[in-house]
C-alpha cells in the first residue's frame, strides 16, 4: 500500500510540474508572439520580416511534433524515411513523423484530415496539385517561406519554379523533378535513338538481333504521359497557356498519337499491353526500349543479369520534349493553428532541401541548381542523363482541377486510340470536348 | 345431476374467473415480470445498440447523401450552392459530362451482374450437391472449393491480373503452346467479361456453395426415402424435393449474390482498371472517382442514390417472383 501511495504521488507531483512547465512555456510563446509582432523586423533576416511562419532559419522553441505525409510506397519510401529520421537525430525540440500513403488514397484522404485536424501538417504534393489543394484550402501560401530561406528562382529550375505559384502565391517548394526517360537493354541495342531516323533503325536492328517486338506501347498508364511529352514535341500544348482550354485534339495531339499506334501497327509492339505488362517485359528482356519513369531505374537496377542503359528521350517530332512531373513541399491549413509549427515545418524543408542529394538517390533530380552542381551529384550517372532533359520538361498550367482531367479525358483517349477502339483523331475529339466542360465547371466551382 | 352438474358449473366460473384471473393476473405480473420485462420499454433497449449504429451509420448518412445530392457540393469549399434537382436532371439528360459516363458505369455493372448472377446461383448449387453425398475426401473438397474465399480482392485482383495477362501472362502462353493465339483477356470486349467474371466465381463460389450446404442438411431424409419409394429417379428427387426444400436459402442466395455483383469494385479496378475505355468501370468505381478523386460530391450522392434505388427496386421483385410461386 505504502508504495502504492509512493508510485502514485510520483506521476501526481511530475503532472503537476508538466502542468507548470507547459503553462511557463505558453506565456513565453504569447510573450515572443507579442513581441515579435511589436518590434520592427531588422535584426531578422532581410526585409520581409516574421509573419506567420517567423523568422529566421531556426526554431527555438518549445518541443514540437510534425506530421509529415507523403505518397513514397515505392522504393523511394526507404530514402525519405532516413532522411526524417536523421533530421530528428539533429532536432532535439522538433519530432518529425512520417506516415506514407499511395498516391491514388494520398489526395482523396488528406483534404478530409486536414479539415478534421487529425491530418499532416506538412507533405508532400505532384505540382499539378497545388492548385486544386490550394483552391480547396487544403494548403497555404509559403511565399514567407522562400523567402525566409532565400530560395530564388535562379536556384530552381524555371518551369518548376513557376508552376508552383498559383494566383500570384507560391503553395509548393519544388523538392525535386522527375521526367520519362528513356531504356534500353544493352544486348539488344548499342546506341539509343536520337531522333526519329535512329529510332527507326534502332528498332529495326533489335527486331534483326531477336527482340520480336522491341518497343511496347501499352495502353495505359504511361501512355498518356508519353503522348504529353509527344504533343509538344510536334509543336502543341494539351492546354492553353491559362488552362482555360483544351486542345488535345489539335493537330500536333493527332499526330503524336498516330505515331504512337504506328509502333503497333509495324509490329514493334504487340497489341494490347494491359498495365505494368510493358515494364515486366523490360526485366524480361522481351520489351528492349521503354520509355518510362526516372523512378524505374532502381527497379531495373535490382534485376541481375538485365544490361540497361538510360538515355535522354528521342525528338520524335520537331523540337524536344518530355513529361515530368515534381514532388513539392507543402504546409496545410492544419499546421496553421499553431505557428510553433510553422516554424518548425520551415526548418524541416529547408533542412531535407538542403539535403536533396539523398533523396536524388531515390531516383529523382533535386530542384535546386545548387544541388545538382555538386560533384556528388555528378557522380549519380542516370539522374545525370536525366537532368540534361530539365530545359525542356513540360508541366499543366497551375489551374485548380486540373489533375483530375486527365483520368477521363486524354488519358482515356490514349487508352482507346491503342486498343484500336476509336481513330486517334475520334478519341481526341471527344477527349478535348469532356475537358473544356470540365474545365468550364472547375472554373465556375473553383471562381476562376 | 344438473342440479350438481350446474351448481358445480356454475359456482366455480362465477366465483373463479373473478378470483382466478386476478390470481393469474397477479401471477403473471409477478412470475413473468422479473425475467421478461412486462413489455413497455424494454425490447426497445435491448434493441438500442444495433439500433443507434445503424441510425447514425447508415440511416442519418442516407439521409445526408440526399442532402447532398442536392447541392454542388465540396466539402472544403464554403460554397456548396443549392442546385435542387439538378444533378438528377442531369444524369436523365443526354450530352451532359455526368450522364454519359454515369449510365456506361450503370450499364458495365449490370452486365456483370448480368454475367455473374446465374453462375453463382447455379455452379455453387451443383457444387454443394455432389459435395453433400458421402465420400472419401469429401471433407477436403469442401475445404478445396471455399479456400479462394478466404483471400482478399486484392490478392485476387493482381493474381489474375498477371495470369490473364494478354502478352506476357500465363493463360495466354499456356493457349500458345496449344496454337491458340494471345487472347486480350483484360484489354477488349468481350474478353475483358471473362476475365472480370470467371475470376469472381472462382473466388466466391464456395461461399453460396455453404449456404447450399447448410440448406440441404435441413432438408429432411425421410422426403427423398418417400420419393424412392415412389419411384421418383436421381433428378425428379432433385427436382420435387431438393429445390422445394432449398427456396428460402435459393431467395437468400439470388439477392446477396445481385446485391454483391452490383457493389463489384476491386475486380475491374485491379484486373482491367475499367478498360477498355471505361467499358468496365463499374457504378461503384464511377461514384468513388466521381466524388473522392474529382471532388464533385453532389453527383456522386446522386449517382449512389440512383444505384441504391435500382439495387432496392432488384432485391423486391426478387421476393415477389419467388413469393408467389410459393402460393401457388
Amino acid at each position: 500500500m505504502g508504495k502504492d501511495h509512493s508510485t502514485n504521488q510520483g506521476p501526481l507531483s511530475r503532472r503537476s510540474f508538466l502542468g507548470l512547465g507547459a503553462g511557463v512555456g505558453a506565456s513565453m510563446l504569447l510573450a515572443a508572439c507579442g513581441g515579435g509582432s511589436s518590434t520592427p523586423p531588422g535584426a531578422g533576416g532581410g526585409g520581409g520580416g516574421g509573419g506567420q511562419f517567423g523568422e529566421g532559419k531556426d526554431y527555438t522553441g518549445p518541443n514540437v511534433s510534425l506530421a509529415f505525409w507523403n505518397g513514397f510506397t515505392g522504393g523511394d519510401g526507404p530514402f525519405m524515411r532516413k532522411l526524417v529520421e536523421q533530421f530528428n537525430g539533429e532536432h532535439q525540440n522538433i519530432k518529425v513523423s512520417m506516415n506514407v500513403l499511395q498516391w491514388a488514397d494520398f489526395y482523396p484522404k488528406v483534404p478530409t484530415a486536414v479539415s478534421s485536424g487529425n491530418g499532416p501538417d506538412i507533405a508532400i504534393m505532384h505540382i499539378d496539385q497545388l492548385a486544386t489543394n490550394a483552391a480547396r484550402r487544403v494548403i497555404i501560401p509559403v511565399d514567407e517561406v522562400a523567402t525566409v530561406l532565400e530560395y530564388e528562382e535562379s536556384d530552381f529550375a524555371p518551369a518548376v519554379w513557376s508552376a508552383g505559384v498559383w494566383q500570384e502565391k507560391r503553395y509548393g517548394i519544388p523538392l525535386d523533378i522527375h521526367p520519362l526517360l528513356q531504356y534500353h537493354n544493352e544486348k539488344f541495342i548499342g546506341q539509343a535513338p536520337t531522333d526519329l531516323a535512329s529510332f527507326e533503325s534502332t528498332v529495326k536492328d533489335a527486331e534483326g538481333k531477336g527482340a520480336q517486338n522491341p518497343f511496347w506501347v501499352t495502353s495505359t498508364w504511361p501512355a498518356h504521359l508519353m503522348w504529353w511529352g509527344l504533343i509538344h514535341q510536334f509543336g502543341g500544348t494539351p492546354y492553353s497557356e491559362d488552362g482555360s482550354q483544351a486542345q488535345f485534339n489539335s493537330e500536333a495531339g493527332v499526330e503524336a498519337l498516330t505515331w504512337q499506334i504506328s509502333n503497333i501497327q509495324k509490329g514493334y509492339s504487340p497489341k494490347n499491353v494491359a498495365a505494368d505488362a510493358q515494364a515486366v517485359a523490360f526485366r524480361q528482356g522481351k520489351n528492349v526500349l521503354t520509355w518510362d519513369g526516372i523512378w524505374m531505374m532502381n527497379e531495373w537496377a535490382k534485376i541481375n543479369g538485365l544490361q540497361w542503359q538510360a538515355s535522354t528521350m528521342p525528338q520524335i517530332g520537331d523540337q524536344q520534349a518530355v513529361w515530368a512531373s515534381s514532388h513539392n513541399f507543402v504546409v496545410t491549413s492544419q499546421a496553421q493553428k499553431d505557428p510553433n509549427k510553422l516554424q518548425a515545418s520551415k526548418v524541416f524543408i529547408s533542412w531535407i532541401s538542403d539535403h536533396s542529394i539523398d533523396w536524388a538517390k531515390a531516383g529523382q533530380i533535386p530542384a535546386r541548381a545548387s544541388v545538382r552542381e555538386t560533384p556528388e551529384f555528378k557522380e549519380l550517372e542516370v539522374q545525370n542523363i536525366a537532368a540534361q532533359q530539365l530545359d525542356y520538361v513540360k508541366f499543366p498550367p497551375a489551374v485548380p482541377g486540373i489533375g483530375e482531367v486527365t483520368a477521363p479525358t486524354f488519358e482515356l483517349a490514349v487508352n482507346e486510340a491503342v486498343l484500336g477502339k476509336k481513330s486517334p483523331k475520334a478519341a481526341l475529339d471527344e477527349a478535348t470536348s469532356k475537358a473544356n466542360e470540365l474545365l468550364t465547371a472547375n472554373k465556375k466551382k473553383y471562381g476562376g | 345431476m344438473t342440479t350438481t352438474d350446474l351448481g358445480g358449473r356454475a359456482t366455480p366460473p362465477a366465483a373463479g374467473p373473478g378470483a382466478g384471473s386476478l390470481r393469474r393476473g397477479r401471477g403473471r405480473r409477478g412470475s413473468g415480470g422479473a425475467p421478461g420485462g412486462g413489455g413497455g420499454i424494454a425490447p426497445y433497449l435491448f434493441l438500442a445498440p444495433y439500433l443507434i449504429v445503424f441510425g447514425l451509420f447508415v440511416l442519418a448518412p442516407s439521409v445526408y447523401v440526399i442532402w447532398i445530392s442536392l447541392h454542388d457540393w465540396d466539402f472544403l469549399l464554403p460554397g456548396k450552392p443549392f442546385v435542387g434537382l439538378r444533378n438528377y436532371i442531369n444524369m436523365f439528360q443526354g450530352g451532359t459530362v455526368t450522364s454519359g459516363p454515369f449510365w456506361q458505369a450503370m450499364e458495365a455493372t449490370g452486365k456483370f451482374v448480368l454475367f455473374s448472377v446465374p453462375l453463382l446461383v447455379a455452379i455453387p448449387l451443383a457444387v454443394a450437391v455432389v459435395l453433400n453425398q458421402k465420400f472419401p475426401g469429401r471433407n477436403f473438397f469442401r475445404a478445396a472449393f471455399f479456400a479462394p474465399y478466404v483471400l482478399g480482392v486484392a490478392v485476387v485482383g493482381i493474381l489474375w491480373a498477371f495470369l490473364l495477362d494478354p502478352n506476357i501472362g500465363l493463360v495466354n502462353y499456356y493457349l500458345n503452346k496449344i496454337g491458340i493465339d494471345n487472347v486480350p483477356w483484360t484489354t477488349q470486349t468481350p474478353w475483358v467479361w471473362a476475365a472480370l467474371v470467371g475470376p469472381t466465381v472462382w473466388w466466391t463460389l464456395g461461399f453460396n456453395t455453404v449456404i447450399y450446404l447448410a440448406g440441404l442438411q435441413d432438408i429432411p431424409r425421410e422426403l427423398y426415402e418417400a420419393a424412392k419409394v415412389d419411384g421418383a429417379n436421381r433428378w425428379q428427387q432433385f427436382r420435387n424435393v431438393t429445390l422445394p426444400g432449398l427456396r428460402p436459402v435459393l431467395v437468400f442466395v439470388i439477392t446477396i449474390t445481385i446485391l454483391a455483383s452490383a457493389n463489384v469494385f476491386g475486380q475491374p479496378y485491379l484486373i482491367t482498371e475499367g478498360r477498355p475505355g471505361f467499358e468496365t468501370r463499374s457504378a461503384i468505381m464511377y461514384i468513388g472517382q466521381e466524388g473522392l478523386r474529382e471532388f464533385r460530391m453532389g453527383n456522386a450522392a446522386a449517382a449512389s442514390f440512383i444505384l441504391t434505388l435500382c439495387l432496392i427496386v432488384i432485391s423486391v421483385g426478387v421476393f415477389v417472383l419467388f413469393r408467389e410461386r410459393r402460393e401457388r
